[in-house]
């Protein structure tokens, strides 16, 4: 299980990165371990307003679904257009191919978790 | 007091859930004094507090002699010469309707929770759906619901579902009112506003749609044919529709669509529609069966269940419920489809129906209605004292007359010569007093009409 050390993670297993003023943010391997074949992905489009810790979207599985929270509030700047044919780059690239949106963040909540604390809260 | 048949001992069934110490120590508990206690939150005004008065118990002999009176007091449409239309049709039914949909494999046709153990069940559902599909000309309809109605209001849902923002359903004055009233009494207490397009003229007033759409507009409904039986101009009713950025929902009869355009080639977001002409006997409410057909790009806010067709592991085909990610089982409160059964029997009589007359077969029947409507309706317009209510627009098999008495006389008197003679419109809407709707079905015969005509003429 891959939890990369260069980024900040939620309770509800999204991971962002930040890049000069944007926010990169997808969901960790853990997570698309755990929810299995992705099906379908449901994102905000370009110029929505993302609220840290509210949902930005929903993940489907084959046989579950979930809500998507964003780690930072802000506004969407780009979204991944790949995963609407191709939502299956969430279960291979979690934290590359597999990113979901950009957002030119306004805030960073301090209590993002750190590698090491994602690492102890799903192991 | 609670009913005395309440009280254990009192009561004759051996099934009684809980004894007088049980419900007590319960009372207890929760800390009220009375079983009477925990009706106290609904206004005593309302309360209904004398005895029911029910009759006593009968025998199954008494049971069934009482029920086999009280059936003889409706009227069977078989045993008259039925014009009664308005949303059910007296077409014919094909003897092997009935002689496939009893087979044991299909009457007992629900699905066991593992649905996929069903693979038969599961690809006559898949094979309605396809059928729907095509004769609506959408890209993919749903296992089936209720009835028209409840297919129309749940359409609406979809649209605000789709639509979040919005939150106003217009429905076209000339939509069956029966469905109005149903897409009214889903959205009561939602917020959501319901307006009524004004009909001109037995069609929706374009003019009066055109200053009701606005950005607020999630959808707009209409019949095709509507309720009158008249075409409407479906094309720029949806084209208006989506100007103002709402969904256009097109209510259309199965059978018409053997002439009319299809609702997905008109531009329609959403298809529903009564299922009963297709192969369903006439009856008392029902069942009918409700179809739902949308486009592909609101496949995850479709409602009730979908079968879809896969490959198993050695590329056999496999039929499975999809895309259940929708349904309350799965995504609970946040479901888009709180419906998670079908009118699966019903849907695979409509099914035989369509596979055993085909696409030459349903342009005919509809043709036939439409050939016998104008026949019939040219033989009362001809009547003194008789016209047609909108004699300008095109109508298919259902149309209004303004009757030289009132309509309540006129059926009355028809029935004793065996006749049901239409719908009083004036019963449904004040507006319309004076009119009565005929409809005609291919089932119809010229000696029946003109003997028809003759009657309405002697009264």
């Amino acid at each position: 299980m891959k939890i990369p050390d260069d980024l900040r993670y939620t309770e509800e297993h999204e991971w962002v990165r930040i890049e000069d003023d944007l926010a990169v943010v997808g969901i960790t391997d853990y997570a698309q371990n755990e929810l299995g074949d992705i099906v379908f992905i449901e994102l905000p489009e370009v110029g929505d307003v993302v609220v840290a810790t509210e949902a930005f979207g929903t993940i489907e599985a084959v046989k579950t679904v979930s809500d998507l929270y964003s780690p930072v509030s802000g506004t969407v700047e780009e979204v991944n257009e790949a995963l609407t044919d191709s939502p299956d780059l969430v279960n291979k690239e979690p934290y590359s191919d597999g990113w979901m949106i950009k957002v030119k963040y306004t805030e960073i909540p301090e209590n993002l978790l750190t590698a090491k604390e994602y690492r102890r809260m799903v192991t | 007091m609670p009913d005395s048949r309440l009280i254990p001992g009192n009561f004759l069934m051996r099934y009684t859930p809980h004894t007088a110490e049980d419900i007590r120590r319960m009372l207890e508990i929760i800390g009220v004094k009375s079983v009477d206690d925990l009706f106290d939150s609904i206004p005593r005004n309302v309360q209904e507090t004398s005895s029911l008065e029910l009759p006593h118990p009968l025998s199954e002999m008494e049971a069934a002699a009482l029920i086999e009176s009280l059936a003889r007091e409706n009227y069977d449409p078989a045993s008259f010469v039925s014009f009664l239309g308005g949303g059910a049709y007296d077409h014919y039914l094909p003897a092997a309707v009935d002689q496939l949909v009893l087979r044991s494999e299909f009457y007992t046709s629900y699905t066991p929770y593992q649905a996929e153990i069903s693979q038969g069940t599961l690809q006559a559902i898949y094979e309605y759906q396809s059928l729907i599909s095509r004769l609506t000309m959408m890209d993919l309809a749903n296992a089936s619901g209720y009835d028209g109605a409840s297919v129309t209001a749940d359409a609406a849902l979809m649209a605000c579902a789709i639509k979040r923002e919005r939150e106003v359903i217009l429905v076209s004055g000339t939509l069956n009112p029966a469905y109005r009233r149903v897409v009214e009494t889903y959205n009561f207490g939602s917020g959501r506003a319901v307006k009524t397009v004004p009909a001109a003229c037995g069609v929706t007033d374009l003019a009066a749609l055109e200053s009701l759409l606005d950005e607020k507009t999630a959808c707009l409904i209409i019949g095709q044919p509507n309720f009158f039986g008249i075409v409407e101009n479906t094309a720029e009713l949806c084209r208006m529709a989506h100007d103002s950025g709402a969904l256009a929902i097109v209510v259309c009869d199965p059978i018409s669509l053997g002439i009319l355009t299809p609702p997905g080639q008109a531009g329609a977001d959403i298809a529903v529609g009564e299922g009963q002409p297709m192969g369903v006997p006439l009856s008392y409410g029902g069942p009918y069966l409700g179809f739902f057909a949308t486009r592909d790009e609101f496949k995850r806010q479709l409602p009730g269940r979908l079968v879809g067709l896969t490959e198993d592991t050695q590329g056999r085909p496999g039929y499975v419920l999809t895309l259940q990610t929708r349904e309350q089982h799965i995504r609970r409160e946040k479901a888009t489809s709180n419906i998670c059964t079908n009118q699966s029997l019903i849907a695979l009589a409509a099914s035989i129906y369509l596979s055993l007359i085909g696409k030459e077969g349903l342009r005919q029947v509809a043709e036939l209605c439409l050939e016998k409507a104008h026949y019939l309706a040219g033989r009362i317009a001809g009547l003194p004292g008789w016209r047609l209510a909108w004699p300008d627009e095109p109508f298919w098999h259902e149309f209004a007359v303004e009757t030289p008495r009132p309509p309540a006389e006129v059926i009355e008197r028809l029935i004793e010569k065996n006749f049901l003679a239409g719908i009083d419109l004036g019963r449904l809407d004040k507006g319309l007093e004076g009119k009565m709707l005929v409809a005609v079905t291919e089932r119809r015969t010229k000696t029946e009409m003109d003997a028809f005509v003759e009657s309405l003429a002697s009264i």
